[in-house]
């Protein structure tokens, strides 16, 4: 895929909209596959995974955005890394206080953020080379889309393994769980039928743009 | 220009794709006899559903990919009825459909249909719901009952996505003697009982569908090999080797291993060994390679019985092997006649 020069192109829908449908993060460009793959065994992990990134990637780019001016080029990628961390370390006291058990389900994934290639991705790409106001929409247009890929994973991995959605039984009792979906291989074949879905339905509308 | 791609042996005759699997399903129907005679209507209401499932599945992946069916060329029949043959008798319908959808859509049309998949179909799909559904696919049910051709198993009927109901009470009304609820190599395992020959080679033992009589499958074996549908080398070579590590741990400590012929003799190491290693696009094609190939099934499959937390190892075993397939043939090629070997001076 090619990332054309993000460099100041004002503001326009796309800014916002690229990073939840044509660039989204986990369907098209294949980015932070770790803690896709690795807490997404139920709805409420992928949401609160993708929630925690996105806060961390708005906050980040917001920031490094307003200091562009100031940051010597030999020593950015550290800054960004530094500025990361910070609110990697806030989302990880915050979630830690509200939820003791979502902190442990999710486990050395919140720390993880901080090398979350999307965000330094998104730093160096887009915030560094534009205002604050474009470089928070696009690092949310990303964080959603973020948000979505997490949520479609863990929703189908709950509904087949555990039966319920966001806690809720949706078969009854009786309902037999798919034990391989909340175990490792079952992340890989759910990502795998959503890559599949969504590069068939980008081929047909290839197909029929071009026809 | 139209082109036609297909996969080998390319060769003008009579020796065609589907002459082949055609008679592969041919050699498959005693076997599949023998079970539904020893299961009855649950037996064949699984072999029938996984089937079509396989059948539906390829139609579908090539409706897909907008491709000319590939239904009559009996892959998709072989790949449904070994399945079939893998699994408990009274296995679930509803969890045999997504077996025979995974082993279609994941093993083989992803891959590019017949020819280009890396691992045995049929495999794929019992390796998914053995991890999927690791109680209902280890609940084995006797053979023999005396309803079992008016009557299903309750467990095969179970409602699509539901758990399948507790049929021990079940198996009580049928009073068939001893039955245990657990196949030889589980008994050997835990209890360190080890069943008698004749049962094994018999076949009136606890088992998946189509794994029960040895004799049955070396026959249907012979048939395919004598007709040269299949090589003979591999079976030769998993079982020849499977016996040899047998012995030799039996030598090592006799009273904690069992004797290389119950080795043989139980669980899918026939029915592996015959139908599932000698897939044709899944392993080597050198003579050499072929028997490194089978020798490794072999090895892996004791190893995995004796050290394993799992009683049967036959269906990884041969998955490695197919996975280090590729890997074989690139270091087993022969020297081309008429040049020199790769190395050596004049």
């Amino acid at each position: 895929m090619s990332l054309p020069n993000q460099a100041d192109q004002g503001i326009t829908f796309d800014t916002f909209m690229e990073g939840v449908w044509r660039q989204n993060p986990v369907f098209v460009m294949v980015l932070g596959m770790c803690p896709t793959l690795a807490v997404t065994v139920s709805a409420v992990n992928g949401l609160s995974m993708g929630v925690a990134t996105m806060f961390v990637l708005v906050s980040s780019c917001l920031l490094v955005s307003l200091i562009r001016h100031l940051v010597p080029k030999e020593v950015r990628i550290a800054t960004y890394i530094v500025i990361i961390a910070t609110f990697v370390t806030l989302v990880d006291y915050l979630i830690q206080a509200a939820s003791l058990a979502l902190y442990e389900a999710l486990g050395a994934f919140i720390q993880l953020i901080v090398v979350n290639c999307i965000i330094l991705g998104r730093a160096e790409a887009h915030a560094a080379k534009n205002p604050p106001l474009p470089a928070m929409l696009n690092a949310l247009g990303m964080g959603i889309g973020f948000t979505i890929g997490l949520l479609a994973l863990g929703g189908v991995r709950e509904i087949l393994g555990a039966g319920q959605l966001f806690g809720v039984s949706l078969f009854g009792a009786s309902f037999q769980p798919w034990v391989v979906m909340v175990l490792p291989p079952g992340g890989f074949f759910v990502l795998g039928g959503w890559l599949l879905l969504f590069a068939w339905w980008a081929r047909r509308k290839e197909v029929r743009h071009g026809a | 220009m139209s082109m036609e791609l297909r996969t080998s042996p390319h060769l003008v005759g009579d020796r065609s794709v589907e002459r082949i699997m055609k008679h592969v399903v041919l050699s498959l129907l005693p076997i599949c006899g023998f079970s539904v005679w020893q299961y009855g209507l649950s037996a064949l209401a699984l072999l029938l559903t996984v089937t079509a499932t396989c059948l539906a599945t390829e139609r579908l992946f090539n409706r897909a990919a907008k491709q000319p069916s590939t239904l009559n060329d009996w892959s998709a029949v072989i790949t449904g009825v070994l399945l079939a043959l893998t699994l408990p008798p009274a296995f679930p319908l509803w969890m045999a459909v997504v077996a025979g959808f995974v082993a279609i859509a994941i093993g083989k049309a992803l891959f590019g249909g017949l020819g280009s998949n890396v691992f045995n179909p049929a495999l794929i799909g019992r390796a998914f719901v053995q991890a999927a559904f690791p109680v209902a696919i280890t609940t084995w049910v006797p053979a023999f009952s005396a309803q079992r051709f008016s009557e299903f198993v309750p467990t095969t009927l179970t409602a699509p996505l539901m758990m399948p109901p507790d049929i021990v009470e079940w198996v009580k009304l049928q009073a068939v003697d001893a039955f245990t609820g657990a196949t030889p190599l589980a008994r050997w395992k835990f209890e360190n009982v080890v069943a008698s020959s004749h049962d094994l080679l018999t076949g009136v033992v606890t088992a998946s569908a189509g794994e029960t009589s040895a004799i049955l499958i070396l026959l249907c074996g012979a048939y395919l090999a004598a007709r040269k549908f299949m090589d003979w080398r591999i079976p030769v070579a998993v079982l020849g080797s499977a016996a040899l590590t047998a012995w030799l741990f039996q030598l090592y400590d006799p009273a904690h291993f069992p004797a290389p012929t119950f080795v043989l003799l139980s669980g899918g190491l026939m029915l592996g060994a015959v139908y599932m290693a000698t897939d044709m696009a899944t392993s080597p094609v050198t003579p050499l390679g072929v028997w490194i190939y089978g020798a490794l099934i072999g090895v892996v499959t004791v190893m995995i019985r004796y050290f394993g937390g799992l009683t049967e190892g036959v269906m990884y075993a041969i998955l490695l092997g197919n996975a280090l397939t590729p890997l074989i043939d690139r270091y087993t090629q022969p020297r081309v006649f008429g040049t020199r070997q790769q190395g050596k001076k004049k």
